[in-house]
């Protein structure tokens, strides 16, 4: 069974890691990721203005483009997620504007799509009991804080995947490869979004905080479904001597755990790319592949 | 309770029909009342005790409405009321309380808010009226055991063939007047009556629909009617103000309007009405008990419209020092000991952080559950929130839209004691102008 993959911008230039790790570990599932034939940025913001159109056009042709291999697709970015989910519900919802867009276009979409977020398919399709049967190298004793940020759960009424305020759907997929879930309250506040863009500082200042929390409940690691958050937290930490957070802390996508647990070889791992290298945390596990390569600097 | 001492005191018969084993609803539970800090018991006391002792009401408490048959036009029903089994024959209690000093068990109590506990065998408040203790079936290890064996959880006959004995009874054997029966059954009792007033009062949301928080796991985090519990000197604590989690004295307290209410998306779409009175009269108790405390209170706007209640917010601010903030709270949550409170303060447009020893929701006013139930019943109707309706809102507000049925107090919708006494007073007028009627027209 192959799924229907939207990879979006984000994933094929700045977190490539959660692209590779993410394709392996759906492969090694048994339901590898098709990346759809055609496409291109999904919008990156749902619009919220009254006047949504321009800013609509973007999602309506990409939902056309997954229309045209089945009507089905999942994402790993949590903000392609968001936009595509949103825009979809809202298009079902309104069809005059779904008309509007499509006769600019010229690339018919019916509105009737089903956007799906790769967590929803292992949760609902693969579960957790059948992941937790794959896996062949339970990383018993890692002490990781699931990170949710915003964008994945919210808003609820139509996203409707998890609780915001007490999510689990990554705690669950964490539990299921061995890991111990570390609780922590910030696991769903905003790691600043885009604003690293305009005004870095705060990202920065959340990102602190953020990390400094998960550092005091007692996480190694921080893991998130998201390649914004993972930036937001990761980078703020590139400089070795953190003295304004007393510390480091990996971040990591829930597919490279994933990656590790059902022991792929480390190439799919995507960790190169981390300001702060996660890899130091898998050297005390009895890897099946390639534990050689794990100190291998880059 | 207004409205049966109106009517009782004009010469008719009330029977007044209460869930709980005594009477005086939520008031009991308040340690003090806005805007006099009268004590709120010292109050309500005369009035409970007047009722229990007045010739013209008989009082049915542990007992509900099992059903209502109508049997003429207008205020002519026949009642049947279920009083629960208390496992005590009240005729025998004398209420001297020997059950409750030697019951080895304890549970948290709903009258404390779960903040303090109470034996299994309990008086449902202090000055209870009546003064008589009810057995909790579910938690008593005697009537347990009792239904152990006979479900052959444990056997039935001991080691010696002798048929088993139940466990504990700590109670039987203490009662100087052997009033305890745990063979006692529910009655039914049938009453005629020509006319029912509805006051079946209020509850409030329960803190697991408010997840941001804390969802009632965090236990420095109460409700309104917890802290009444916590300031009360009948209280767990006997008046010392101190936190659930470990009985310090909180130096920092936080109250947060709205906890639910005036939030369509999460809670309730109206607006409580008591929660500002009673967050400043807490505000300024809390004052009165720690004077080295701070308080804080989040609000949306403050809605003090009452004789003397603005004047009351004031003190707060101005006598107590308690700091009001505008804005919300969008989430809390523990760290360490404390109670991390994240807000904004819409005022200085700066984001809040307090790190609070404890924090008091003010959660919204809702319906009792039972309420539904009851409507059915009687035939009433509801509005969307599950409040009863008035035939007309506006000119007949205690009139229900059922002939002879009347309607008075926090089950219409949230409002405070003057108000819910002087809408009794009005049900009760209405009630002795119906009789009246009748009387003449007979």
């Amino acid at each position: 069974m192959s799924i229907a993959y939207f990879p979006g911008c984000t994933l094929s230039t700045k977190a490539t890691g959660y692209d590779i790790s993410g394709r392996a570990v759906a492969q090694a599932l048994g339901m590898p990721l098709e990346e759809l034939p055609e496409w291109q940025c999904c919008g990156a913001t749902f619009p919220l203005a009254t006047e949504n159109s321009m800013a609509l056009i973007a999602p309506t042709r990409l939902l056309a483009q997954v229309e045209k291999v089945g009507g089905k697709v999942t994402t790993l970015c949590a903000i392609c997620f968001h936009v595509l989910r949103r825009s979809q519900n809202f298009l079902e919802n309104h069809p005059e504007m779904l008309d509007r867009i499509n006769w600019f276009t010229e690339e018919p979409y019916s509105g009737k799509a089903t956007v799906t977020h790769f967590l929803e398919i292992l949760r609902d399709e693969l579960t957790w009991k059948g992941l937790s049967e794959k896996v062949n190298t339970p990383l018993k004793g890692l002490r990781v804080a699931p990170y949710y940020g915003c964008l994945l759960l919210r808003p609820p009424t139509e996203i409707k995947m998890d609780d915001p305020e007490n999510p689990t759907i990554l705690h669950e997929c964490l539990t299921a490869l061995g890991c111990d879930v570390v609780d922590f309250p910030y696991q769903s506040e905003c790691c600043g979004s885009y604003l690293a863009v305009s005004k870095p500082d705060l990202p920065e200042k959340l990102a602190g905080e953020i990390t400094a929390s998960a550092r005091r409940h007692g996480a190694q690691a921080l893991v998130t479904a998201c390649p914004l958050c993972q930036f937001n937290l990761d980078y703020p930490q590139r400089a070795k001597d953190q003295a304004w957070n007393g510390g480091q802390i990996p971040v990591l996508y829930f597919t490279q755990l994933m990656a590790v647990a059902l022991g792929l070889e480390t190439a799919v791992w995507g960790m190169e790319n981390h300001y702060v290298d996660p890899r130091y945390l898998f050297e005390s596990y009895q890897l099946s592949v390639g534990s050689d390569q794990l100190s291998d600097e880059n | 309770m207004q409205a049966a001492l109106d009517i009782a005191n004009s010469g008719y018969e009330v029977l007044m029909v209460e869930k709980e084993p005594s009477i005086g609803g939520h008031m009991a539970q308040l340690s003090e009342t806005f805007p006099t800090l009268d004590c709120a018991q010292c109050i309500l006391t005369p009035r409970t005790v007047e009722v229990g002792h007045h010739e013209n009401i008989r009082l049915y408490t542990y007992s509900e409405i099992e059903s209502i048959q109508r049997d003429g036009a207008e205020g002519d029903f026949t009642v049947t009321i279920r009083r629960r089994a208390a496992y005590i024959d009240w005729d025998k209690c004398t209420g001297c309380g020997a059950c409750q000093e030697k019951c080895p068990f304890k549970v948290f109590s709903t009258f404390e808010r779960g903040i303090g506990p109470r034996k299994v065998v309990y008086t449902h408040s202090p000055q209870a009226v009546p003064n008589k203790p009810v057995i909790d079936a579910e938690n008593c290890r005697y009537m347990q055991s009792v239904r152990d064996m006979q479900s052959g959880v444990i056997p039935a006959v001991d080691k010696q063939g002798n048929p088993a004995k139940p466990k504990c009874g700590a109670c039987l054997k203490f009662c100087p007047t052997g009033a305890i029966d745990f063979e006692q059954k529910d009655t039914l009792f049938e009453e005629k009556v020509g006319a029912i007033i509805v006051a079946t009062g209020y509850d409030l949301i329960s803190m697991e629909s408010l997840p941001e928080y804390g969802g009632g796991k965090i236990p420095d985090v109460v409700d309104g009617l917890a802290f009444e519990r916590v300031l009360s000197s009948s209280g767990p604590s006997a008046g010392k103000v101190i936190r659930p989690s470990d009985g310090k004295t909180p130096m920092e307290v936080v109250f947060i309007q709205c906890a639910g209410s005036r939030d369509p998306e999460r809670g309730v779409p109206y607006c409580s009405k008591i929660c500002c009175m009673y967050t400043a009269k807490q505000a300024i108790l809390y004052k009165h008990h720690v004077h080295e405390g701070q308080a804080y209170v989040f609000y949306i706007d403050t809605r003090t419209g009452g004789k003397g209640y603005e004047e009351f917010l004031n003190r707060a601010q101005e006598e107590d020092d308690v700091v009001y903030l505008r804005g919300k709270v969008s989430k809390l949550f523990r760290e360490g000991d404390k109670v991390i409170v994240k807000g904004v303060d819409t005022l200085s447009n700066l984001t809040v952080e307090i790190a609070a020893d404890m924090v008091v929701l003010a959660t919204a006013v809702i319906p009792r559950a039972s309420s539904r139930q009851i409507a059915d019943m009687l035939g009433l109707v509801m509005d969307e929130n599950d409040f009863f309706t008035a035939s007309n809102e506006e000119m007949e507000p205690v009139i229900s839209t059922v002939p002879g049925i009347f309607l008075a107090g926090a089950g219409l919708g949230p409002k405070d004691i003057p108000e819910t006494v002087a809408q009794a007073s009005g049900a009760a007028a209405k009630v002795l102008s119906m009789f009246q009627r009748e009387k003449v027209t007979a």
